[in-house]
């Protein structure tokens, strides 16, 4: 668990101490329950505790992954950072100013120009076409019909949906009606993206081909982050961090590798099990001192099992490059081994 | 429901309250005269004189009632006032034209749109929702009306229809999204709705009659208030089923409120409030066609003219067009609500072709209208009728038949419809309103048990027992006819396809019909009294026991018929053991439609002379009594209210006890 006291302040978004409790009275209750409070004890007051003492920062330019199985909160969760449900208690800072403070109006702004979500069940008009609804949040704001247009056009080509732009939404397949609810959260060039499930409801061969698409319109645009998944490997395969979460609290929260590497509870371990290390583990973290000589060279931001091929030409030892290019370290042939078999 | 649960150990059968109560009851039937009369008459000298309070009430409403800055009669001169002017317009429009000056010294600036443009323009709407085989069906309609010289009738009812959907639907849209977005509000209205759509359509007639007057004016404004609550409740419920997700999206772009509501909410609602706008449109034409009675004139009158000098010829002719009516605007707002939208680009010409269309063959025909008068006017001389062709088949069938039709209808008369009147009427108030609260409490608690009996006594103590019970031997008896006709029916249909299509779409078309079509062939045949009334209501309610026969039937898992089959049940077994009694839940829902159907239907028989309720409210809507008239429709309100709560408490506790399989039963 993350300490409040530990989060950057220069983080895009920041949740400190966030409680969301349904029921009647819930703010006093809480109040009156003291500092963190048993899960037993909310129960015994007649609430339901949705999200409990949330602490997370999510900084710009990464994909944070909350991952969770139904009825953990998450979706609740991401509704509390675009407080599209009133938390019960705590702190959300975006661009470090407390969003719960703002009024109404601010808030619609925000919305407006800053943040943009796409929903789990695509949540597209049914009565306008694919460039009626990518240009909806600008029609709302009231930009003029010829520029609305032009920009959702722009955003549907990006989305590789051109030539489409006069179909319903009825006539398009799951993949397709996403891609719509992906090229409409971008139309108006959010600072911070919500993806709530985008992909749950899609089949599994879909599903990867989305995942793969997100990463491609991700390495352009480089956005802010926030992804909800149930689907651990769907964690693993796209965040940059991971907060796993139960019963509404966060359990943890790393990158895959800390997470798969030592995960701190049982349950964390639960999911991990079947995840390949090869597949979660970097370069840099499987790599030793340079010693002697290496044959070609791998980043060290690669996964081991992208680095493993290279083994194939015969070499025993591939040097490792940083950031800057220099080479930082060497990876062994036997380490790349025992790391594959091992699982 | 409890019980249902967990069965607990008793040493009486579960019968055995009935048996006691049924006991009790025929001891107060058989000894109960003597000892106390009250409980079979309620004393007319302690009759609460609930009636005579309305009517003082009305009264001072209309003379004397003010809101401080206006008083109540301004307020209904000004509501007639602002419904007047735009059914002025189009009545105008389609049937009079444009006149100047008052009464027969008034001269036609602009005639009326030209009976060719008229239909044009409603077989281009029925192009553009539908294609081709809806215009040409719209046309037939139209030209059908024409042909049989209804013309000048069916525009008078129509104008009246044009003027109500819009209003009945802005009216009933903004109630149900006041009702969607404030819980308080949601209750308060929704005991009224309930009672509004329970109220048989003649009491509404006769407060409006009352407070508005004699005219096509009072007619729309029973029109509007008959055809609202149900869009009401359509918006309410549309607008609650739009996903979360929707509403979440409305917030993260930005909305505010008002967008929120037209821009996401109704739009995503669309679909199910369209179907809201069929239950208007067709609703106004019932109710258009009851309100003749208070002065809507067009077809209704027709009707309502032949039905009073028994001229069955002329009477059908007005009831076919009718029918034709119905048809056309069922068929056209159902294409209209099923119509995917697409976008067009281009000018104004290209992206509206319809409308474009619509304004040139109006402007066409007005002007070969000048030149010549049958573009304009359907001509006399091309006019078909059959009016005395239908009343020489009357005639004839009554000079052949006249015997057997007596013959039928005396045996039902003597040996059914006359010893149930009697054995209702000898009936002990006290003891049907014991009777109906035991049921009432078996089948829902005591809160249904309160509800049943609380309404059972004040129907007596109003004074109508004796009216009331006559409504409800027709009622039952017609109901008990509904379904066994609609039982075996529904039963064959539900197994073949293809006599289920062909059913269904002569029950929708029945469906569609406006109840006082229904009296004209009974009265033909079998003259006035409760054999025709009841021929009428049996007619009118055999659809709702077919299609929920069908329905119950058709939604029994197939999986369990399987297992039947595989257990090596005969078909008579599957159908009786396993088909009808997962159906039952919704056959009962079956019945209570039907009840409510024959119900609706009985109070307008009233005016083929029965001696019930209905006939209560004709009198009073004759005399212009709102008090005795609102009186009587709650007393119909009320027995629908029992028999509705029943039943569906009934319903439930099967549903109950099939969710948990036999073992309780």
């Amino acid at each position: 668990m993350t300490d409040a006291s530990s989060l950057p302040s220069d983080a895009k978004l920041v949740c400190r101490e966030v409680w969301k409790l349904f029921g009647a009275r819930a703010g006093e209750t809480l109040r009156a329950l003291g500092p963190a409070p048993e899960i037993g004890r909310i129960v015994d007051a007649g609430l339901v505790p949705a999200v409990r003492a949330v602490n997370l920062a999510v900084r710009e330019g990464e994909i944070f992954v909350i991952m969770g199985l139904s009825g953990s909160g998450k979706s609740t969760l991401v509704r509390l950072m675009s407080r599209l449900i009133e938390p019960t208690a705590g702190e959300i800072l975006f661009n470090g100013r407390n969003l719960l403070a703002a009024s109404t109006e601010e808030m619609v702004e925000i919305r407006r120009h800053k943040m943009g979500m796409v929903f789990q069940h695509f949540a597209l008009l049914p009565h306008l076409t694919v460039l009626g609804n990518v240009a909806f949040p600008l029609e709302i704001q009231g930009v003029a019909r010829e520029e609305r247009e032009a920009r959702a056009r722009k955003m549907v080509a990006l989305v590789g949906l051109g030539g489409r732009e006069d179909a319903l939404p009825r006539q398009l397949s799951g993949g397709q009606q996403q891609r719509v609810g992906i090229a409409r959260s971008l139309a108006v060039e959010p600072e911070l993206w919500f993806l709530d499930e985008p992909f749950s409801a899609l089949d599994p061969l879909i599903r990867r081909e989305m995942q793969d698409e997100f990463m491609r319109l991700q390495s352009v645009l480089k956005k802010t982050i926030v992804f909800i998944t149930h689907d651990f490997d769907e964690a693993i395969r796209l965040a940059d961090r991971i907060a796993v979460m139960k019963d509404g609290a966060i359990v943890q929260q790393g990158t895959p590798e800390e997470i798969v590497l030592s995960p701190a509870t049982d349950y964390v371990r639960e999911f991990t099990r079947a995840v390949p290390r090869s597949k979660v583990v970097r370069v840099k973290s499987a790599m030793r001192p340079v010693a002697g000589t290496a044959g070609g060279a791998v980043s060290e931001r690669a996964t081991v099992a992208e680095a493993a091929p290279m083994f194939l030409d015969g070499a025993e030892v591939l040097a490792v490059k940083g950031e800057g290019g220099a080479v930082t370290g060497h990876l062994h042939r036997a380490d790349v081994v025992k790391l594959m078999l091992g699982g | 429901m409890a019980e249902a649960i967990l069965p607990r150990a008793r040493t009486w059968p579960r019968w055995s309250g009935w048996v006691l109560a049924l006991g009790l009851f025929l001891v107060l039937r058989v000894a109960g005269k003597g000892l106390a009369p009250w409980a079979f008459d309620w004393p007319k000298a302690q009759t609460v004189p609930v009636a005579r309070w309305i009517s003082a009430f009305t009264k001072w409403l209309l003379n004397e009632a003010s809101f401080g800055l206006f008083t109540f009669a301004e307020l209904t001169r000004f509501i007639a006032a602002v419904i007047d002017f735009p059914y002025r317009i189009v009545l105008s429009l389609l049937a009079t034209g444009f006149l100047k000056g008052q009464g027969s010294g008034a001269v036609q600036i602009l005639p009326p749109l030209a009976w060719i443009a008229v239909i044009a323009v409603f077989a281009l709407i029925g192009a553009w929702a539908g294609g081709r085989r809806l215009a040409l069906l719209v046309a037939a309609c139209f030209t059908f009306i024409a042909i049989f010289g209804q013309w000048q009738s069916a525009m008078v009812t129509l104008a009246s229809i044009l003027v109500a959907v819009p209003l009945g639907v802005a009216g009933g849209l903004m109630l149900g999204i006041l009702a969607w977005r404030s819980p308080l509000f949601e209750r308060l209205i929704r005991p009224v709705l309930d009672l509004m759509q329970t109220i048989p359509v003649f009491a509404y007639l006769v407060p409006i009659l009352f407070l508005f007057g004699f005219g096509p004016t009072a007619a729309v404004v029973a029109t509007l208030i008959y055809a609202m609550p149900p869009m009401t409740r359509v918006t309410q419920l549309a607008l609650a089923r739009v996903p979360g997700e929707l509403a979440d999206l409305g917030h993260m772009v930005g909305c505010t409120p008002r967008q929120m509501l037209w821009r996401v909410m109704v739009p995503s609602a669309r679909d199910a409030l369209m179907v809201g706008v069929n239950q208007v449109i067709m609703l106004s034409l019932n109710m258009v066609i009851i309100a003749s009675m208070i002065g809507a004139g067009g077809l209704g009158f027709d009707v309502l003219a032949a039905l009073r000098r028994l001229d069955f010829g002329a009477g059908l002719e007005a009831g076919f067009a009718i029918v034709a009516l119905a048809v056309a605007l069922d068929r056209l707002s159902h294409a209209a609500a099923a119509r995917q939208a697409g976008s067009v680009q281009g000018g104004p010409v290209a992206r509206h072709p319809y409308l474009a269309g619509a304004l040139l063959t109006v402007l066409i025909a007005a002007i070969l209208g000048l030149v010549a008068p049958a573009v304009q006017t359907y001509p006399a001389a091309w006019e078909l009728s059959t009016g005395t062709f239908w009343s020489r088949v009357v005639e004839w069938i009554n000079v052949n038949f006249f015997d057997f039709l007596e013959a039928i209808k005396n045996a039902v008369l003597l040996n059914l419809l006359i010893p149930f009147k009697r054995f209702l009427l000898g009936l002990p108030w006290v003891g049907v309103a014991g009777l109906l609260a035991f049921a009432g409490w078996r089948l829902g608690g005591w809160r249904l048990a309160v509800l049943t009996g609380s309404l059972t006594v004040l129907i007596a103590v109003a004074g109508l027992w004796e009216k009331a019970m006559i409504t409800v031997y027709l009622c039952g008896i017609s109901t008990a006819i509904a379904m066994l006709i609609g039982l075996p029916v529904g039963i064959l249909a539900a197994e073949r396809d293809r006599l289920w299509t062909v059913v269904r779409a002569v029950i929708d078309t029945l469906q569609t019909l406006p109840s006082f079509v229904y009296l004209m062939p009974a009265v033909m045949l079998f003259r006035v009294g409760d054999f025709t009334a009841m021929i009428a209501v049996v007619a009118f309610a055999v659809a709702p026991a077919i299609r929920y026969t069908v329905l119950g039937l058709k939604g029994v898992d197939p999986r369990l018929i399987e297992a039947g089959r595989a257990m090596g049940c005969t078909e008579g077994q599957i159908l009786r053991r396993i088909r009808l009694r997962l159906a039952l839940p919704e056959i009962l829902l079956g019945l209570n439609q039907t009840i409510m159907f024959a119900l609706s239907m009985l109070v307008i028989t009233a005016l083929v002379g029965t001696r019930d309720l209905g006939q209560e409210v004709y009198i009073a809507l004759t005399k212009a009594d709102p008090g005795r008239g609102l009186v009587a429709g709650l007393a119909v309100a009320f027995i629908a209210i029992i028999a509705d709560r029943l039943i569906q408490a009934g319903a439930r506790a099967a549903r109950a006890r099939l969710g948990l399989g036999e073992g309780a039963a």
